[in-house]
C-alpha cells in the first residue's frame, strides 16, 4: 500500500509540475504579456518599461521558476483590474464554488447510485428503461439549458425557488441540481454496469448459497464491490463539475471562482486566470490522488497486496 | 436408511431465443445420510444445473420443475425464497468449481467464514471464530487463526477451495453439493481434495452429491453412481454394480476412456466416444445416445424407458437386453 501510494504520488507531482507549465504558458498564448497590459496607447518606450518592471525580459526558465514559488507560497500575484491581490480574490471565491461542488456531489450521487442499484436489481424492467432514458437525456441536454428550464419553472411560473445569489441554502438546491445533474448519468450508468457485472459473479452465487438476506447480498456483497471504480468516476467528475461551475455559477450569478473565471476571462485578467487554472487543476490531481487511495483502501487486492 | 434428499422427476428449462432448451429432464436419485452420490457425465450434460436446481439457485429465466423435491422430507420445491435461503448454507451447502472467483475479493477469509455461521445460528463473534479456527484446521490450513485476517487473493487456489470447503461445514450441514471442486485446481492437489471431502463427508456424517469428472476418485469415495447423458439420467447403480457391470453404451464408453492414438481425434468428440452431444432445444425424443452409439438401432428413435440390469437398484436408459449390453461390454474391453 505504502509502496502504491508513493508510486501514486510521483505521478500526481509529476502531472501537477506539467500543469504548472502549461498554466505559465498562458501568459504567452495570447501574444506579448507586456503588450497587453501597457494598452493600445503605450509607446514602445512605455512597454519596454512594463516588460523589464514585471520581468518579462528574463529567460523563460526564470520567469517560471519565479512565478512557481510564488505560486506555491501563496502568491498568485496581483489583479490589475480589481486591484488586489490574486490570492485575496480566490479564496474569498473558493469556498462558495466547494461547497456547490459539493451540494452537486451530494445530489448527484444520491439519485444516481439508487438508481443505478436499482436498475441492475431489475435488469429490462421499467424501472432500467426509465433509468436509462434519463441518463440519455442527461447525457443530451446541455446543463446550462437544463439550468435555464429549471429557472423559467421553479424561478419564473411558480416562485418557488430563488434564482440567484447565495444568501441561504435555498438558493444552492437549483444551481447543485444543474450542476450535479451533468455528473449523474454517468455514475448511474457505470453503477449500473458494475452492479450487473458484479451480481453475475461467483461470489454473489456463494452469498446465495450461504442463505444471506437479499439486502446482505445486495449491499455488503454487490455494491461494496460494485462502488469501487464509481469511487474514480466520481472524484473526476467533480472535477469536472468544478469546470462546470463556470457556466453554473454565471447562469445563477453566484459569486464563486468559475463566475470569477467567466469575468476574469472577458477582462482578459491573465494572473486571476492563471491562479484559477492553476488550483481548479491542482485541485483535480488532489482529487485523483485521493480517489486512488480510496480505490486501494477499497480494494484489498491493491491495499494488502 | 432415511434419504436427505429426495429428488423425483426433476427438470430444467431455459428460453432461449432459438427455442426452448431442456438441458435437464425426468432427474431422479436419492441420497442417504452419510451417503456420497457421484455425478458423472460429459461437461454440458446438465450436472451442473440439475445441483444449481436443488440448490433453487438456478439463473433467473430458468424453469424448474419436479415431481418432488425434498430435503429431509421437506418439500424444497415450493418452500420459497425465504424458508430457502433458511436452509441454504444451513442445512444443504454447496461447493463450486471456481475457488479463483468464489469468494468475495473485499472481505477476509475470517468474515466470510463466520458470516455463514452468524446467518443461521445465534451464537457470538467469538463463537463464530472458534469454530472458523477449528473447521480451517480440520481442512487442513495451517495456522488457522491467522488465515482469518487474510484475504482471498492472497490465497491459493487449494486454500482457496479448502476455505469453500470450511464454510459450507460452518453450520454443519446435512447435505454437501460440490460441483466440480477440483476442475479448476493443480492436478496435483485434485485428488487430495476429494479425499478429504469424502472424509468430512464420513467424520460428520452428511450426505454428499459430488460432481466430478475423476473416475478414480468416484470409484474410491462413491456408494451411488449417477451417470448423465445430455439431461437426462442414462445409469445409476452402486458404484460397484456400475463400474463392474456397466450396461448402457455410453457408460461402457465413458469407462474405457482410453483414447487409441491416431484413431481419436482431437476435439472432435468428448471424453473418447466420438460424436457431438444433441442440440437440447425444441421437443426431443428417443434416446439421446443414438447419434454417437454403436448399437443404435431404428427403434432407438423413440423413446427409451429405464430399464432394470441383473442387481437390485442398478437401472439403465436403453433399449438392449441386460445380456447384450454384457456381450458389448465384453467385445469391446477384452478379458
Ligand atoms: N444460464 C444458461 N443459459 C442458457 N443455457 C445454459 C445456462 N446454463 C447452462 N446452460 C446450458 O445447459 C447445459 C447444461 O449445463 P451444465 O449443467 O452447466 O452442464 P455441466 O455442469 O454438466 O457441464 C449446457 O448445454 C449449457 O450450455
Ligand atoms: S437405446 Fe439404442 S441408441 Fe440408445 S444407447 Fe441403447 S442401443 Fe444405443
Ligand atoms: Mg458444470
Amino acid at each position: 500500500m505504502l509502496i502504491y501510494a508513493c508510486k501514486r504520488l510521483g505521478v500526481a507531482v509529476l502531472v501537477a509540475v506539467a500543469v504548472s507549465l502549461l498554466t505559465f504558458s498562458l501568459i504567452y498564448l495570447s501574444g506579448d504579456p507586456a503588450m497587453a497590459l501597457a494598452g493600445e496607447a503605450a509607446t514602445q518606450q512605455d512597454i519596454e518599461y512594463i516588460r523589464k518592471f514585471y520581468g518579462y525580459d528574463r529567460p523563460l526558465a526564470v520567469q517560471y521558476a519565479d512565478w512557481l514559488t510564488k505560486a506555491l507560497t501563496g502568491n498568485f500575484g496581483y489583479s490589475h483590474y480589481l486591484r488586489q491581490d490574486v490570492a485575496d480574490i480566490i479564496f474569498s471565491r473558493l469556498p462558495v464554488t466547494m461547497l456547490l461542488g459539493a451540494c452537486a456531489l451530494v445530489f448527484a450521487l444520491t439519485l444516481s447510485i439508487p438508481l443505478g442499484v436499482l436498475a441492475a436489481m431489475r435488469p429490462n424492467t421499467m424501472v432500467d428503461r426509465f433509468a436509462l432514458t434519463l441518463a440519455v437525456v442527461g447525457q443530451a441536454l446541455p446543463s446550462f439549458w437544463f439550468a435555464l428550464i429549471m429557472i423559467f419553472w421553479f424561478g419564473i411560473v411558480w416562485r418557488l425557488l430563488p434564482i440567484t445569489g447565495t444568501e441561504s441554502w435555498v438558493n444552492f438546491i437549483m444551481p447543485s441540481v444543474a450542476l450535479g445533474y451533468y455528473v449523474t448519468p454517468a455514475v448511474m450508468r457505470l453503477t449500473r454496469t458494475g452492479m450487473l457485472e458484479v451480481l453475475a459473479s461467483d461470489y454473489i452465487r456463494t452469498a446465495r448459497a450461504k442463505g444471506l438476506r437479499p439486502p446482505v447480498v445486495l449491499f455488503k456483497h454487490a455494491l461494496r464491490n460494485a462502488i469501487i471504480p464509481v469511487v474514480s468516476l466520481a472524484a473526476v467528475q467533480f472535477g469536472f463539475m468544478l469546470g462546470g461551475s463556470i457556466v453554473i455559477e454565471t447562469i445563477f450569478a453566484i459569486n464563486g471562482l468559475g463566475y470569477l473565471a467567466w469575468e476574469s476571462i472577458q477582462r482578459g485578467d491573465l494572473p486571476v486566470m492563471q491562479a484559477i487554472v492553476l488550483i481548479l487543476a491542482c485541485f483535480y490531481i488532489v482529487l485523483t490522488y485521493l480517489a486512488d487511495m480510496l480505490n486501494a483502501f477499497l480494494d484489498p487486492r491493491i491495499r494488502v497486496a | 436408511m432415511s434419504d436427505i434428499l429426495e429428488v423425483a422427476n426433476l427438470a430444467v428449462d431455459i428460453p432461449l431465443a432459438a427455442g426452448m432448451l431442456h438441458p435437464v429432464q425426468g432427474v431422479s436419485f436419492s441420497i442417504g445420510r452419510g451417503e456420497t452420490l457421484c455425478l458423472v457425465g460429459e461437461s454440458g450434460c446438465g450436472k451442473s444445473l440439475t445441483a444449481l436446481a436443488i440448490m433453487d439457485l438456478l439463473p433467473r429465466t430458468a424453469i424448474r420443475t419436479a415431481e418432488s423435491l425434498t430435503l429431509n422430507g421437506e418439500d424444497i420445491l415450493n418452500a420459497g425464497e425465504r424458508r430457502m435461503s433458511d436452509l441454504r448454507g444451513n442445512a444443504m451447502g454447496m461447493i463450486f468449481q471456481e475457488p479463483m472467483t468464489s469468494l468475495n475479493p473485499s472481505y477476509t477469509i475470517g468474515n466470510q467464514l463466520e458470516e455463514a455461521l452468524l446467518r443461521h445460528r445465534r451464537v457470538s463473534h467469538r463463537e463464530a471464530r472458534d469454530r472458523a479456527v477449528m473447521l480451517l484446521e480440520k481442512v487442513g490450513i495451517t495456522a488457522a487463526a491467522s488465515r482469518l485476517r487474510q484475504y482471498p487473493h492472497q490465497l491459493s487456489g487449494g486454500l482457496r477451495q479448502r476455505v469453500m470447503i470450511a464454510m459450507t461445514l460452518m453450520c454443519g450441514p446435512d447435505l454437501i453439493i460440490a460441483d466440480e471442486p477440483t476442475t479448476a485446481l493443480d492436478v496435483t492437489i485434485q485428488a487430495q481434495i476429494l479425499l478429504l471431502l469424502a472424509e468430512l463427508q464420513k467424520e460428520f456424517h452428511m450426505g454428499l452429491l459430488l460432481i466430478t469428472h475423476d473416475l478414480g476418485v468416484v470409484a474410491r469415495v462413491a456408494d451411488r453412481v449417477v451417470v448423465m447423458y445430455a439431461g437426462q439420467i442414462v445409469e445409476t447403480g452402486t458404484a460397484t454394480q456400475v463400474f463392474a457391470v456397466p450396461r448402457h453404451p455410453y457408460t461402457q464408453g465413458l469407462l474405457e476412456c482410453i483414447p487409441i492414438p491416431g484413431k481419436t481425434r482431437r476435439g472432435a468428440n468428448l471424453g473418447a466416444i466420438p460424436g457431438m452431444v444433441p442440440s437440447l432445444i425444441g421437443e426431443l425424443r428417443g434416446c439421446r445416445f443414438r447419434e454417437r452409439c454403436a448399437y443404435a438401432m431404428p427403434a432407438c428413435a423413440a423413446d427409451v424407458a429405464f430399464r432394470a440390469a441383473e442387481a437390485r437398484d442398478h437401472v439403465y436408459r436403453c433399449l438392449l437386453t441386460p445380456a447384450e449390453c454384457a456381450g458389448n461390454a465384453r467385445r469391446k474391453v477384452p478379458a
